[in-house]
């Protein structure tokens, strides 16, 4: 299988200040669910701003299809890759329809008038993402996990082969986290290759196919998630604080130490 | 390229509610004509209503003789009150629809076409065409091109790494702002009594010498404007969301906050070079475009230009009937629109206001 994402010896400074990013190389396959896993502050936003564009790298390449996106208009980015932020302030009360609506713009030319075709597409990312009801709350209304789903969902329609997803469960109950992590395998298998930030290991575990360990603005490791998210390597990111056990086919974290602490309290 | 996520059967249909928001936009375009056909009758020469409407078809209809009409009612009627009805429609369809750019560029509701210093320059460039007669532009020139050296001073001061990040905008606006505000009051204090009078009289705006050199120098660029404006709309809508989003949608946020500020800019400092400062048209016509028709600039800027053109034409009406001296429109503009933007945000709650 031929990577959809390929990055290599990246590195990100704010204007000569302590690099952000430090010579980062990972490529990420198509099709693929794929992790970025590490500390807070550890970069991991910033290489998805380098990914897409929104901030200008000093070293290394970015290829997405074999393609350098230095070279690629950010109409063209929007063709082939989404985002979805960690959170987005709303400024209008727009309906959650026309929100996700906006994830077509990239492919009706100009949007004075809508193309049936666009308006299906909407309906469509609302239902797969199960948000139907939805469609007619204004955006500003919702809780921040509802806005969450809502730009799942304009992603979806965006139908990109690439999605980054910003922590996209941090805001959502436990249901919609299992809910929203099955339906990124679901588009996932469809084609379109999904990379997201997340901090909690068993997610990576449980659903990704890959993870990128970052640490301190550089890259720890990159691999399938049973063989990479060991014990050894969460103490070199987070020391002295996992467990990893088998469970059941995959691998469980846990907080160290947690029986003790409760049979002591007792 | 990516499969067809095609997987619902049956999704509920989701209406579109565009019919009815054309039907609505239809309205308000009947309620200008009715208005317009209002302020034709009333001013301070009474002439009949029908004599009215025969004067200005002759002058519409081609073929019609112009010669068969009283000349007292055709200087009244042609020569005055229209080309001021005319007007008054461009400058409320220009600040209302500047406003709602500004709103939308800016993702803040409460930011007036005034945000980045168009005024403030403007006041100064007319105040200086005043103080110092023989200066070498006209008052509206002068009006006009320090109205735009303000915004692209503004603009200029609020780039940072190729980029124009909004609250930079607003601050260096209010700081462009605030010098030409000094500016002015420098000019006011050296200058005679007579110039002060006419400083402070062109500070509130008014329609007193519309004629029909305005209504073709002011008409055709804020039609113009509006039209690339609304047929650009759906981009605004991207805009408002924030630069970031807008780059992920595949808008280029730069390129197209810079293509309306500057039209915004151009259609304001023309209005205010024209009439003086009107205040809340641009401020207020947004918001009750938003609350009729929704945030979709698709639909909302024709509402916000037809209110605008509604509510100005309704209020210069009144500045020129309501007593025996004309009253400077601006005060109108303030004292109906302030407390009317109060009832609207009171009685239909915060949520729609966002």
């Amino acid at each position: 299988m031929s990577s959809m994402l390929t990055v290599e010896n990246l590195s990100f400074e704010y204007e000569k200040q302590t690099p952000i990013l430090h010579d980062i190389s990972f490529s990420v396959k198509k099709g693929s669910v794929c992790g970025l896993f590490g500390p807070n502050g550890c970069g991991k936003t910033t290489l998805f701003k380098c990914c897409l564009k929104f901030l200008t790298y000093s070293k290394g390449k970015i290829l997405i299809n074999d393609q350098d996106i230095k070279t690629t208009s950010i109409h063209d980015m929007a063709k082939h890759s989404a985002y979805v932020p960690q959170e987005h302030k709303p400024s209008f009360s727009y309906l959650v329809r026309d929100v996700v609506l906006m994830g077509r713009t990239s492919h009706f030319s100009n949007g004075f008038q809508i193309p049936n075709l666009d308006k299906q597409k909407t309906l469509d990312a609302l239902h797969l993402v199960g948000i139907d009801h939805l469609a007619y709350t204004p955006y500003n209304q919702l809780s921040g996990g509802q806005r969450q789903l809502v730009i799942i969902a304009r992603a979806v329609a965006q139908e990109t082969q690439l999605m980054f997803l910003d922590e996209p469960t941090s805001a959502l109950d436990f249901s919609n986290q299992i809910w929203v992590w099955r339906l990124l395998q679901k588009i996932a298998s469809k084609g379109t290759t999904i990379i997201a930030c997340t901090h909690d290991p068993n997610h990576v575990m449980w659903f990704c196919d890959s993870v990128v360990v970052m640490n301190n603005h550089s890259l720890v490791t990159v691999g399938p998630p049973k063989k990479v998210l060991t014990e050894k390597i969460l103490d070199h990111i987070y020391p002295g604080t996992c467990r990893v056990d088998r469970f059941d086919t995959t691998n469980m974290v846990y907080p160290r130490n947690l029986t003790q602490e409760k049979e002591g309290s007792q | 390229m990516p499969e067809k996520q095609q997987l619902s059967t049956n999704s509920h249909p989701i209406v579109f509610h565009e019919k009815k928001k054309l039907g609505i936009l239809l309205v308000l375009f009947f309620f200008l004509l009715m208005v317009v056909a209002i302020a034709l009758v009333q001013g301070a020469y009474d002439i009949p209503a029908l004599e009215v409407y025969k004067t200005v078809i002759t002058h519409i209809l081609p073929g019609s003789n112009i010669n068969g009409i009283n000349k007292l009612y055709n200087t009244i009627i042609w020569e005055i009150r229209t080309p001021r009805i005319l007007v008054s429609i461009a400058v409320g369809i220009a600040l209302a629809v500047a406003g709602a750019i500004y709103q939308g560029c800016f993702r803040n509701p409460l930011v007036e076409p005034y945000i980045l210093g168009v005024e403030s320059g403007a006041a100064f460039g007319a105040a200086l065409a005043i103080v110092i007669p023989s200066f070498i532009f006209s008052l509206q020139l002068s009006a006009f091109l320090f109205g735009i050296i303000a915004v692209f001073g503004a603009y200029l001061l609020a780039r940072i790494r190729g980029e124009t990040p909004v609250i930079m905008l607003i601050l260096s606006g209010v700081i462009i702002g605030s010098i030409f505000t000094a500016f002015v009051s420098i000019l006011k204090y050296i200058s005679t009594d007579a110039a002060l009078r006419e400083i402070v009289f062109w500070l509130m705006g008014g329609f007193y010498y519309t004629n029909w050199e305005d209504v073709f120098l002011i008409v055709p660029i804020v039609v113009g404007s509006f039209f690339i404006v609304w047929w650009l709309s759906w981009k605004l809508n991207i805009l408002s969301m924030g630069d970031e989003e807008a780059k992920t949608l595949g808008v280029n946020p730069e390129s197209y906050k810079a293509v309306f500020i500057i039209i915004a800019t151009l259609i304001t400092a023309i209005s205010v070079s024209a009439v003086g400062v009107i205040a809340w048209v641009g401020l207020m016509m947004p918001h009750a475009a938003r609350m009729i028709l929704g945030p979709d600039h698709r639909f909302m800027l024709p509402a916000a230009a037809l209110l605008g053109a509604i509510y100005l034409v309704l209020c210069d009406t009144l500045a020129r009937t309501l007593t025996s001296a004309e009253i400077p429109v601006g005060i109108l503009t303030s004292l109906i629109g302030a407390p009317y933007l109060l009832y609207l945000i009171r009685s239909k709650g915060r949520a729609s206001f966002q």
